[in-house]
């Protein structure tokens, strides 16, 4: 496998609820080490994307490729040995689970089978599975909150538990949808910090997010959504002087709307 | 000891162990309404190799453990496939079917009933009551604890964190009748004879409340309402006829303020961790809704 060939290709891709064309034949790559950010209007399919990659639900046509590797119809549950994490737009900790057994069920994918689920992770105070989750938690600055319900927990401290929850099954290609979404300014930088820190690494990311400045900041690529197709994709510089991708987000000049109303939905 | 003490605690006992046999599935958020019917299946099960092959119940026991256990594992498949409130329902009906065979089954007495030759005493009980219980804290303290909260609290993300929803579903459930025919199966043999008509959906009800009531996120949950059930109403024996009434009372107070049961997890984490005041103000302060859509 050749160091330039993509982490992530998704062939063709379409994918439809009843008339609704989601997605539609969407092709675009993600480069191995490289942020690559998934922008778009609400609506445009950027969080389907995510959920055609992880599984949760299978296209209708086209092909999903990791590492070269038809992925398409592996099930859900077993994308995530693949080595693709991710969180979620709207936080999904498990309620009755503390931060730090939340950040344990991120170690579930590389603890399968009889041995590794009866492995007594709560039975001995110093197990190494504890403790590298409690590692990962301290080393985000969480350590504070390991024993906390996650439910009490501030917004910005639950997305970042997520973050970590997510690198805990060490994946190759991590999906953040919205990660900065809902939180304040302190607290987007925190969260910028710790995913520079994360990134250090090599790791691949692929992030839904609306804040430019954040994008710009994060990621070397942008690939632009619109319902459910590629407008466009470059540098974050290049997309924020792009006409289409201003048309999209701001209107069309003034003559235009019908015409590009009744050009869309042909 | 008096025989009334002594019933009293083999009651406990045998209560004890049906709870952690219905705090498996509630834990993995199954509401298990045929619990009575594996506690049947355990008892008679135990009785027969008792009574025809002269196993020693210490052999009988677990056998019959065995034998609720596998057969939850035959019917978990198509009745796992409902939820909530049909979950419910399809294992209620379950529950009904074990009943009624037994009723029809004339090589166990039928509807008269089935002595049970082999006895055993409050130490026997109290002693299989306490493997059971420690069993259960063992497992719970491994990684299966923590997968079947998460299966319990988000089924989706559990899937995709590579937990085997289905398979923690079916071991929860198919380990908690295995448990619940173990406490039948120790009734059995304590009281010497069994009856169909005793393995009733209100002896399924009665297990379920002992988790609620005790708390279903943690393994001293179970322990707790079991005794707080067996041991109350004994304690109004005093009030006479209106000891249900207060025991009645007694359970919609504790229930109106401890809707997540006596113990929970939150509060176990305050009493054993570092004391700490958790920023509640702030999550308030956030205060974005959470979805917890499917």
């Amino acid at each position: 496998m050749s160091a330039n060939e993509p982490i992530l290709r998704l062939d063709s891709v379409s994918k439809h609820f009843g008339g609704l064309r989601v997605i539609e034949s969407l092709t675009f790559a993600v480069r191995r080490g490289v942020r690559t950010a998934l922008i778009g209007p609400n609506g445009a399919g950027k969080t389907t994307v995510f959920n055609l990659i992880t599984g949760v639900f299978s296209v209708d046509a086209g092909r999903i490729l990791l590492d070269g590797i038809d992925i398409t119809d592996t099930p859900s549950r077993l994308r995530i040995g693949y080595g693709i994490a991710r969180n979620f737009q709207n936080i999904r900790l498990m309620p009755h689970l503390s931060a730090l057994e939340n950040v344990m069920v991120g170690q579930h994918c590389r603890n399968r089978g009889v041995r590794g689920v009866l492995h007594p992770v709560n039975l001995v105070p110093r197990n190494r599975w504890r403790e590298a989750a409690r590692a990962a938690l301290a080393d985000a600055a969480l350590i504070q909150y390991e024993r906390s319900t996650v439910g009490n927990l501030p917004y910005g401290v639950q997305k970042r538990i997520e973050l970590v929850r997510a690198l805990m099954a060490q994946p190759r290609l991590l999906l953040l949808d919205e990660p900065a979404a809902g939180l304040n300014p302190a607290e987007t930088e925190t969260l910028q910090a710790q995913l520079e820190k994360v990134c250090i690494g090599g790791l691949t990311v692929l992030v839904v997010e609306h804040d430019m400045h954040f994008v710009g900041a994060l990621c070397e690529d942008v690939i632009v959504l619109d319902f459910g197709r590629k407008i466009v994709e470059g540098s974050p510089e290049d997309i924020r002087h792009n006409p289409l991708v201003q048309e999209i987000y701001l209107g069309a000049p003034a003559a235009e709307p019908m015409e590009r109303h009744s050009a869309r939905s042909a | 000891m008096s025989g009334y003490l002594e019933g009293v605690l083999v009651l406990l006992a045998v209560n004890v162990v049906f709870a952690y046999g219905g705090f498996l599935p509630l834990a993995a958020g199954q509401l298990n309404l045929g619990l009575a019917g594996f506690a049947a299946i355990g008892a008679y099960v135990s009785a027969y190799l008792s009574n025809v092959f002269t196993l020693a119940p210490v052999i009988a026991i677990p056998l019959a453990g065995v034998a609720a256990g596998i057969v939850a594992l035959i019917v978990a498949v198509p009745v796992l496939r409902t939820r909530g409130i049909y979950l419910a329902l399809a294992t209620f009906a379950l529950g009904q079917i074990v009943q009624a065979i037994i009723l029809n089954l004339e090589v166990v007495g039928g509807a008269a009933g089935y002595p049970v030759a082999a006895f055993i005493r409050l130490p026997a009980i109290a002693a299989a009551a306490a493997v059971v219980v420690t069993l259960v804290w063992l497992l719970f303290a491994t990684r299966f604890g923590i997968a079947v909260t998460a299966v319990h609290d988000d089924e989706r993300v559990a899937d995709l964190m590579g937990i085997d929803v289905r398979a923690f579903q079916i071991a929860a459930f198919s380990l908690g009748s295995a448990i619940t025919g173990i406490g039948g199966a120790l009734y059995a043999h304590h009281f010497s004879f069994i009856e169909a008509q005793y393995f009733n959906i209100s002896l399924s009800i009665t297990i379920v409340l002992y988790v609620l009531l005790g708390g279903t996120q943690t393994v001293i949950g179970p322990l707790l309402g079991a005794a707080v059930f067996t041991l109350l109403p004994e304690l109004l024996r005093a009030s006479a006829n209106w000891r249900y009434v207060a025991f009645a009372a007694a359970l919609i107070v504790i229930m109106a303020l401890r809707p997540e049961g006596l113990v929970t997890g939150a509060q176990l984490r305050r009493l054993f961790g570092i004391t700490r005041a958790e920023p509640r103000a702030a999550a308030v302060a956030a205060g974005l809704p959470k979805e917890r859509a499917g």
